[in-house]
């Protein structure tokens, strides 16, 4: 260590502390020690409540590889500092060690607030803060049945949510009249509890707790009896308590460091504290009176810290704008600015519609030419063009009702971001103005994921991502840059533009198809994408010679091709319901063929090691038994898995396996951009694993709720809850509606998880158009999928009875004889093809095949 | 022996559809056997490589997609193989993703009758 070395001591090592460490990475000169209480470095705090939603401590890592290994950077965890001795300037820590500084920066954050209630200590009375909060919740949760939040705000709703999705009953207790009360008004606050008590979340709002006691229940059902001030009571079995949050300030009070009467860290415009060499960041810090209990503003102080110590300070600290966007139990609420309408003189326009369960409200000024605030409930999409327009007082149109009024068809809406200027804040966790990124598109940055990765934007709360992808989209367009999403050499068009084309030109067959709409000859992208196309607009038999040509070997032989050359078969078990009969058909035909049998993870049986010529006549048994094409060759529907459903299970609420086989049979045969996995669970302890298939029905009391675009594999993605509560009706309704829409407009090889990612306005632009029909598109949908389902046939049924067809299944044009490279050996059982090297060893005459 | 005695049947250009191929038996050898067809209909003829992937190690490459890429030296009519999508020129046989993954391609032709031969080697 040189005499120049600055020695940093950094306390806390939660959001904002790593934001000082990632800003200060690879100054030199620089000696810094950070000291986490935690037992691991920093994670995401903003979206704990993904851990439920399978997400591990690992995801929420905000940790990038290797980042405590740069030079200048000590890490050390389950160290807690307990005094600050500031004349020698020297931490010291809760085994006496001694640590000295040169300089100091307190990230020492919040500790939640628990209200002084008798019996809060009791089992099972928990906080909503850390992963170890977030363990001992599931840890409760998994022998509780009922579950209470106390505290209806922003932490607390989501700490619902975290009790909802593990299955519990699930009750929010308020203090105030009122859920949210720092961001709604009191009409949003009430449309906010209508939806989230439709969401099955019992809401107590003016509720003061004055003790917990024991509820007389053993085991589930009443482990404790919260009684309130107006005499009612309610039993629970675990609370949270989610009341807000406090400064972690103990350091600053043993150390002497001035702070705010009601706690926190005093600090300047700098984020210095009363002493010069100590800076205090994030939620402990106190600045004029105010505590921020956002990250935006926590990294902001951050940065301003990391400029001081890099010596390349200039601004100060100038206080936050603290407008938020959430989405709270699948709700969307956003609160711009002044949403109460505190100012002086302010005016409010007001839109609600509870029959859409939205609400929205403008605070203007005075004169009505500026936007001061907003609040929105139940549709939030406007939020970063509100913003934006109260960020930079950019003028309100003549008739400002328009901005929350329902769009008109044909009528322009909104700001456009042309009008934004380059110093516009678009990301605020991360400070990216509209400049910067204009900047890094110029320097390359031409795609979504490009400009994210560039510039940080939309890569913490993720709020301002439409409008990034607005910016995006804008100067690609002025600087001429076309956005390509051609299908490949031989069509100009993505394959929605060419579904389209297809559906009006009437176009029934590839030559046709390229021939109008095309070039060249087409390839192995078009040929399978084409070939999908007809068979959704038209249902024609994929084995029609015409489209033999266009068809992947899958689709042209009805199987799946393995590594070996041989194909696999998977009749279809609508629900995974068999009978024995069946079985032990299935077996049989295993056994007369010598197939190697496995049981997928879609709950059917598949048959390895066929030859090509061996096809028909496995078919023709499976056909003559009942069995149909499972389709697992195709781009198309797969397996709707189920549970045992209210049959047979003790906690089943419906019927699961009957509503799977009618979906099944609904669905199958059906051609898509990709395949279709769906599941259905007889209650909501999911056991058919329905939220991570592409269409996920999940059973509740009153019905069932559609859960769409989920997926398992490479990038897990839970699925979003579409419609909740529907009955049989409605819900095949919008199964049929949702399918179409994919299949009309998703892309190549795009299943249903990434076609919504992409789809502009998402999940709540799907909702517009398949349940509220705003495009108007809903009878076409539904007709659509109607003749489908008219038109369905086992292929397989079809191919053994056509003499034509069967033709093709033959390996060699010439001789009967099979193919001498197929080869298999034992192992434990059964068949497995022979690798190379066994294959080899025989030719070599090594060993006797 | 004779020029004539090396050439082998494969079948009928009729029996092939139109941008499809068959597997043919040429002694002990797995012949694939194409016939491309442009989308207005003209012939453009039958073409004969190796049925035998490298890169899969399978003789799967008849039941491959047709195609046309554009590449360096213009365009070139390939086959995909069905297993790993690797692109094979009908013409020479070479690999347009890695030369070791290239095959070989056979003498073929097609009769004024229709027939289709290709020449042992």
């Amino acid at each position: 260590m040189t005499d120049t070395t600055l020695r940093l001591v950094v306390i806390g090592n939660g959001m904002v502390g790593h934001k000082l460490l990632e800003e200060l990475a690879g100054t030199p000169g620089l000696d810094i020690t950070v000291l986490c209480e935690e037992p691991r470095p920093a994670y995401d705090r903003v979206h704990l409540s993904e851990f439920f939603g399978g997400k591990t401590a690992e995801d929420l890592s905000l940790v990038a590889p290797g980042f405590f290994e740069q030079p200048g950077f000590t890490l050390r965890l389950d160290a807690k500092a307990v005094d600050i001795d500031r004349t020698t300037r020297q931490v010291v820590l809760a085994d006496g060690e001694r640590l000295p500084y040169d300089r100091l920066v307190l990230a020492t954050g919040s500790y939640p607030f628990v209200p002084a209630v008798t019996g809060r200590d009791r089992d099972g009375c928990l906080v909503y803060r850390t992963i170890e909060d977030l363990e001992a919740m599931r840890h409760w949760g998994a022998k509780s049945r009922i579950g209470v939040v106390i505290g209806g705000g922003l932490l607390g709703l989501e700490c619902a949510k975290a009790l909802k999705d593990m299955g519990l009953e699930t009750h929010v207790v308020e203090f105030a009249p009122r859920l949210m009360t720092v961001q709604v008004d009191d009409m949003g606050g009430r449309l906010l509890r209508r939806k989230i008590e439709a969401l099955g979340v019992a809401v107590h709002t003016g509720r003061n707790t004055l003790e917990i006691t024991d509820g007389g229940g053993v085991g589930v059902g009443g482990r404790h009896a919260m009684k309130f001030a107006d005499g009612s009571q309610l039993l629970t079995d675990m609370i949270v308590f989610s009341a807000g949050i406090r400064p972690r300030d103990e350091l600053a009070r043993t150390a002497g460091l001035i702070r705010g009467e009601r706690g926190g860290i005093l600090i300047d415009n700098q984020c210095k504290t009363s002493d010069p060499d100590i800076w205090a960041i994030g939620e402990c810090a106190l600045w004029q009176g105010k505590i921020f209990g956002l990250v935006a503003p926590g990294y902001d102080m951050a940065r301003l810290v990391a400029a001081q110590i890099k010596g390349t300070a200039k601004a100060e600290f100038t206080g936050a704008d603290m407008s938020t966007k959430l989405k709270l139990l699948g709700v969307d609420v956003a609160s711009i600015g002044d949403a109460q309408g505190a100012t002086p003189g302010s005016l409010n326009y007001l839109f609600s519609d509870d029959v859409a369960g939205v609400y929205k409200k403008l605070v203007v000024s005075a004169d009505a030419k500026t936007l001061l605030g907003a609040v929105l409930v139940g549709d939030a999409d406007d939020y970063g063009s509100l913003l934006q327009m109260a960020l930079n007082g950019i003028p309100l149109p003549a008739q400002p009702e328009s901005l929350i009024l329902p769009s008109v068809e044909g009528g322009a809406k909104g700001l456009g971001v042309d009008l934004l200027p380059a110093s516009a804040s678009i990301c605020s966790c991360n400070n990216v103005s509209k400049g910067d990124l204009c900047a890094a598109i110029e320097g390359g940055a031409t795609s979504l994921g490009a400009l994210k990765k560039c510039t940080k934007a939309a890569t913490s709360c993720g709020g301002c991502l439409p409008l990034v992808k607005q910016v995006l989209d804008a100067e690609l367009k002025k600087s001429g840059v076309l956005v390509l999403n051609h299908l490949c050499e031989h069509f100009a068009h993505s394959r929605q533009e060419l579904f389209h084309l297809v559906k009006l030109g009437g176009q029934k067959s590839f030559d046709d198809v390229i021939l109008a709409h095309g070039k060249g000859r087409g390839c192995d992208i078009c040929k399978p994408a084409v070939a999908s196309i007809l068979a959704s607009c038209w249902n024609e038999h994929v084995l029609k010679p015409k489209h033999a040509a266009v068809q992947d070997t899958n689709d042209y032989f009805l199987a799946n091709i393995q590594k070996d050359g041989t194909y696999s078969v998977v009749p279809r078990i609508p629900g995974g319901e068999i009978t024995p009969d069946k079985l032990i058909v299935i077996g049989q035909v295993a056994k007369d063929y010598g197939l190697y049998t496995k049981i997928t993870g879609g709950q059917r049986i598949d048959l390895f090691g066929a030859r090509v010529e061996q096809l028909p006549a496995i078919w023709g048994a499976l056909v003559a038994a009942g069995f149909e094409s499972g389709h697992a060759y195709g781009k198309s529907l797969r397996t709707v898995k189920s549970c045992v459903g209210s049959t047979w299970c003790r906690y089943g609420v419906q019927d699961s396996v009957t509503m799977a086989i009618r979906i099944e049979e609904r669905y199958r045969g059906l051609r898509s951009p990709h395949k279709i996995k769906m599941a259905v669970s007889g209650c909501t302890r999911e056991c058919a694993e329905a939220q991570s298939k592409d269409v996920g029905v999940i059973a509740t009391e009153k019905g069932w709720n559609l859960y769409v675009a989920g997926n398992g594999g490479m990038k897990p993605r839970h699925a979003e809850l579409l419609a909740a509560d529907v009955d049989d009706e409605t819900l095949i309704k919008l199964i049929d509606r949702f399918l179409m829409f994919y299949i009309r407009t998703g892309d190549r090889l795009q299943r249903t998880a990434t076609w919504i990612e992409n789809l502009e306005g998402g999940l709540s632009y799907v909702k517009k158009v398949v349940i509220d029909d705003s495009l108007g598109l809903c009878a076409e949908l539904e007709a659509d999928m109607a003749q489908q389902v008219a038109t369905y046939e086992c292929e397989w049924k079809r191919a053994i009875t056509t003499p034509e067809t069967l033709k093709r299944f033959r390996h060699f044009v010439n001789a009967a004889d099979a193919d001498s490279n197929i080869q298999f050996v034992d192992e434990r059982g059964q068949i497995r093809p022979k690798s190379a090297l066994e294959k080899r060893a025989v030719a070599a005459g090594e060993v006797t095949p | 022996m004779t020029d004539a005695a090396r050439w082998t049947f494969v079948c009928h250009r009729d029996d092939i559809v139109p941008n499809t191929g068959v597997a043919a038996k040429v002694g002990a050898a797995q012949v694939a056997v194409f016939r491309v067809v442009a989308p207005d209909g003209t012939e453009d003829g039958i073409f004969a490589i190796d049925n035998f992937d490298v890169r899969a190690q399978a003789n799967v490459l008849s039941r491959g997609l047709i195609g046309e890429l554009t590449t360096e030296q213009g365009p070139v009519l390939v086959v995909a193989s069905p297993i790993y999508k690797n692109h094979l020129c009908l013409k020479t046989g070479r690999c347009l993703e890695d030369e070791a993954w290239s095959v070989k391609t056979w003498a073929v032709r097609c009769g004024d009758d229709g027939t289709i031969m290709v020449r042992g080697s």
